[in-house]
């Protein structure tokens, strides 16, 4: 079956050793070279075939890694299965698709052009779905998304809030496209920003370009990524290197495996134009081996980009050469340092260097390097495609553009979202994130990863930009929101996030290797109660020691988690040392277990459930617990169904 | 040459281009604290000892690997750097055996020194983790004991950058990190030579030398700085001299030829001297056994023999073989006594081939 790739008529003389400067302009608006109505319908044809359509109606069920998961390939099966035993195969066509973000619903699926979302979809119900909407024309109401905002069922995905708020530029394709088809992302548009690059930009006009749009740094830092470039192409060298970072680490980030496994391809155009501006024609993806289906469909991807010509050599006939390789990564967290990332790749111990020289000097092997994360790679397209006027439209005046936050934690909507810079936290969290599970109270919220700040209640309505958050003690970082409810103790998160950084610290230098170390240590104690008057203000000596000495970003924001905490929840902290008392009732080693006797029903069941066999009573007797011999297990006060086991 | 000027603790100074901030302050004779650093290796930044204060740059940026630039001001005893690196030696004391009093390093030890000159107490951290890893006693040259390593790194860059031999490397994550041979293998595992290379910058007692273990401290050690017998490179190092008595040999960073570098006779070969076995005289086999003999019984008997050799079957039947263990001038006086005595062009040397 002829597909968008293959040529339309001997005319066509495109190979990736003959290669066509016009080559993507006329899959989608061709033939160039030649005028031939009947080479023009076939190839609108071929188009009509992949965008959705009335009489093409598309189902993009969602198979990135968490829907995958809940089991939506066995979704896509049943979908081809009933599509084909109902005779609808040339009207309907089912599409396996990257995140569509909305990872609490999965599976989900979104038939277009009608924009339908159903969510948490089981195999069972694809028959209902397949006859109400193909064959009568109406809705699987249940499936429907209820808002918990409005407590309506979204009629359509756009009307849903969590995708309402959104301004979707970096995801446009996620969800919307089969990622393994190189044809589906030219038909959106894809590789015309390289083409407009190639054949309408210098080098440094693209450069200029990326400066003007005010993108920086989406992997946490911030750095303006026009500038970087700029400094990798003034670098002297017979041979330069761009990088893309794909070593996504942080607890609760899945943003860039998202792009990855949704939209490999805009990552590679990216990649296309910035080595095309920097002077580069070798480039590396340094994925985490942690994310198979990304590396997968990466693999595709270039491979499919080689077949075509859009990497390699002589790229459209410009004489632009890049060639682009994947390294797996080992699991290292500090490997998203972009040195130890650059040792990692030279198959050396993934540690920091210092800088100077910074990659862009002497970085791969000693050459030139320009690093760039997933996110900030997958914006470029959008750049050189619209113009850095349209991209600059979004966003606040020094941090232009959106962002990708990954919502985690104790929110009601987990998931993808991207928004433009400068949403306010409350905006993200309560709208799009759809408020806090189970009507709990919002206690804080952990941005940036674990080197990021806990930010409470009263910065809700801080601006979500690069240097508000700073100034704030927290960072934009990767993007990774954790949602924290009253039910969390402050001093086991800081102890959580301390633990997570000193495992992952490379041990280089001393203040990460041995300072974090002892921060944990102290907060470890002020959770069992052993806490010492003179604690906090040793912690807090210690963090500000750590944060100002150590090496690389790993130790320098290592202890953001313990001075933010200390910060915004100080009494928390003090109730534990002075009160031996944690008020989240968190901390096992500071709670007491009753039984209240009024409402013990004296059942028994956690007299039953208990393992240390501490609890006592009868039939008559009310059920008491040996606080001396309790454990602080917990199992009584979760297994009683009538609320009787009191934790203080 | 370029220069530039600037200010450090008050003082102006002036320093070529290219300096770092640790040089222009070791030029000039301001003390900065140093674990990690050795001119003679690349430069790392890892133990973060040598942090100071310079105005315009965030954090405590670490003097070792910061360049000196025009009007830097620099400031390398506030109270702020000073409590800073106090807190880094009271970290690295918290994960280091106490054992000083029976510590081979003691009286050399640069974390010892430091501990002493900002008032270290160990109590600030007491009572936290600490390691407790096996000692790698596995050869007869080179003790190593893990728990004693502060992860300067020095050792790490001696093998591959002095030796070229990259047999060191760190391993483990975080509080776990260690230094060691590939899979942690013992020393006399690994594909170590044990040029004591790592033994040389070793700060800590860490890696010592073995044999020299229990032997003497170094304020009753004096050091004489001698060339190698064992070939003719020439390198320099001292002996370690306690009553009389060479207890073991140890790198001058002085020496012109090789610095600190040293191959596994120079540094550990040494026990001949004191050994028991060891020939004093000269000895002539006479019917079967070995007997002693003076210089001049041995002498006469060679030039007797090769006389006879000589007049015999001709000067080409005898040839010479000379030693790399003997000194350039020792060879050439050696080709003279062949060629101009003997009468013949048969010289060679072991270490031609």
């Amino acid at each position: 079956m002829k597909t968008l790739l293959d040529p339309c008529c001997d005319r066509c003389t495109h190979t990736p050793e003959t290669p066509c400067r016009d080559y993507v302009r006329c899959l989608t608006e061709g033939p160039i070279c030649h005028d031939d109505p009947a080479c023009k319908a076939e190839k609108q044809r071929l188009l009509k075939e992949i965008k959705p359509n009335e009489e093409n109606q598309q189902i993009f069920v969602c198979t990135g890694t968490g829907c995958a998961s809940c089991g939506a390939h066995n979704i896509v099966d049943s979908l081809n299965e009933e599509i084909n035993h109902q005779g609808l195969a040339n009207t309907v066509n089912v599409v396996p698709t990257g995140c569509h973000g909305f990872c609490e619903q999965g599976p989900t699926l979104i038939i277009e052009p009608r924009q339908i979302l159903y969510t948490l979809v089981k195999p069972d119900d694809v028959a209902e779905i397949v006859q109400k909407e193909f064959v009568e024309g109406e809705r699987v109401e249940r499936l429907l998304y209820v808002d918990p905002l409005t407590n309506q069922p979204a009629t359509t995905f756009a009307n849903a809030n969590f995708f309402a708020k959104q301004t979707r530029v970096v995801l446009n394709n996620c969800g919307f496209i089969n990622p393994e088809k190189i044809e589906d992302y030219i038909a959106r548009d894809g590789y015309k920003g390289l083409t407009n690059a190639l054949q309408k930009m210098t080098p440094v006009e693209v450069i200029d370009e990326v400066k003007k749009s005010g993108l920086r740094g989406r992997g946490g830092a911030g750095f303006p990524t026009g500038l970087k470039w700029s400094f990798c192409r003034q670098a002297i060298g017979d041979k330069k290197y761009i990088i893309c970072n794909a070593d996504e680490g942080d607890p609760g980030a899945f943003m860039d495996r998202g792009v990855l496994e949704g939209d490999p391809h805009a990552v590679i155009e990216g990649m296309l134009i910035g080595a095309y501006a920097i002077g580069a024609d070798e480039g590396y993806v340094y994925c985490r081996a942690e994310y198979p289906l990304a590396i997968k469909h990466l693999e595709i991807a270039i491979r499919q980009a080689e077949e075509v010509g859009l990497l390699g050599d002589n790229i459209l006939n410009s004489g632009f050469n890049f060639h682009l390789f994947i390294r797996a990564g080992a699991g290292a967290f500090v490997c998203g340092e972009e040195t130890a990332l650059i040792a990692s790749i030279e198959g050396k111990r993934g540690m920091p260097k210092v800088r100077p020289p910074f990659p862009a000097q002497s970085g791969l092997w000693g050459k030139p390097t320009n690093n760039n994360n997933v996110e900030t790679w997958a914006n470029v397209p959008h750049i050189l495609r619209n113009g850095a006027d349209r991209y600059a439209q979004f966003g606040t005046e020094k941090s232009k553009g959106t962002k990708i936050f990954a919502l985690t934690g104790k929110v009601n909507n987990t998931g993808l979202a991207e928004v433009p810079m400068g949403m306010t936290l409350r905006d993200i969290i309560f709208d799009i994130g759809g408020g806090i599970q189970n009507g709990k109270k919002f206690k804080a919220v952990q941005i940036g990863g674990p080197s990021g700040g806990c930010l409470p209640d009263e910065m809700l309505d801080l601006q979500v930009d690069y240097d508000t958050l700073t100034k704030a003690g927290a960072m934009v970082g990767s993007g990774g929101l954790v949602i924290m409810d009253e039910t969390t103790c402050m001093v086991d998160i800081a102890r959580f996030f301390l633990n997570f950084s000193q495992s992952e610290s490379c041990g280089k230098c001393t203040p990460c290797r041995e300072g974090t170390k002892r921060m944990w240590e102290i907060l470890d104690r002020i959770t069992k109660g052993e806490g010492k008057e003179e604690d906090l203000d040793n912690l807090e000596h210690l963090a500000v020691v750590v944060k100002e000495t150590s090496l690389c970003g790993l130790g320098q924001n290592a202890p953001n988690p313990v001075l933010s905490a200390l910060k915004y929840f100080r009494p928390e902290f003090e109730a534990h040392i002075r009160d031996k008392n944690c008020p989240a009732h968190v901390c096992s080693a500071l709670m007491t277990y009753s039984i209240d006797p009024d409402k013990c029903k004296k059942c028994g069941l956690c007299a039953k459930s208990c393992p240390s066999g501490c609890i006592s009573g009868d039939k008559k007797t009310p059920y008491q617990i040996d606080v001396a011999a309790c454990i602080k297990c917990g199992t009584c006060a979760d297994v009683c169904k009538f609320g009787a086991v009191i934790r203080a | 040459m370029e220069w530039i000027t600037l200010t450090i603790d008050g003082r102006t100074v002036t320093v070529p281009k290219g300096t770092t901030v640790l040089e222009a302050c070791r030029m000039n004779e301001i003390p900065i604290p140093t674990l990690c650093h050795d001119p003679e290796l690349s430069s790392y930044g890892s133990c973060r000892l040598c942090i100071v204060e310079i105005e315009g740059m965030r954090n405590l940026p670490p003097s070792c690997v910061t360049q000196a630039t025009q009007g830097m001001v620099v400031r390398t005893q506030t109270t702020k750097v000073r409590d800073s690196r106090k807190t880094i030696l009271e970290l690295l004391v918290a994960n280091h055996p106490l054992d000083c009093m029976t510590c081979q390093k003691m009286g050399d030890c640069d974390l010892a020194k430091y501990a002493y000159e900002y008032r270290v107490t160990g109590e600030l951290f007491k009572g936290g983790e600490r390691r407790h890893l096996p000692l790698d006693d596995s050869n007869p040259f080179i003790l190593r004991d893990a728990n004693k390593c502060i992860l300067c790194g020095k050792c790490v860059r001696a093998c591959e950058e002095v030796q070229g031999r990259s047999v060191l490397d760190f391993s483990f994550r975080g509080f776990h990190a260690q230094v060691g041979p590939a899979f942690n293998l013992p020393y006399s595992e690994s594909e170590c030579v044990f040029c004591g290379s790592c033994v040389s910058v070793c700060p800590v007692g860490a890696l010592t030398e073995k044999k020299m273990v229990g032997q003497g401290r170094p304020w009753e050690v004096e050091k004489v700085q001698t060339t190698c017998p064992f070939c003719g490179t020439g390198c320099n190092f001292d002996l370690n001299v306690k009553d009389g008595k060479v207890i073991g040999v140890t790198s001058n960073p002085e020496a012109p030829v090789n610095g600190k570098a040293l191959c596994v006779k120079g540094r550990f070969g040494m026990d001949l001297i004191h050994n028991s076995e060891r020939l004093t005289t000269p000895l002539i086999k006479k019917d079967g056994e070995f007997v002693e003999a003076t210089w001049d019984e041995a002498m006469d008997l060679v030039a007797q023999k090769l006389g006879e050799v000589k007049q015999e079957h001709g000067a080409d039947a005898i040839s010479v073989l000379s030693s790399a263990r003997c000194t350039n001038e020792e060879n050439f006086l050696m080709q003279k006594l062949a060629r101009a005595v003997i009468g013949t062009n048969n010289i060679d040397h072991c270490a031609r081939t």
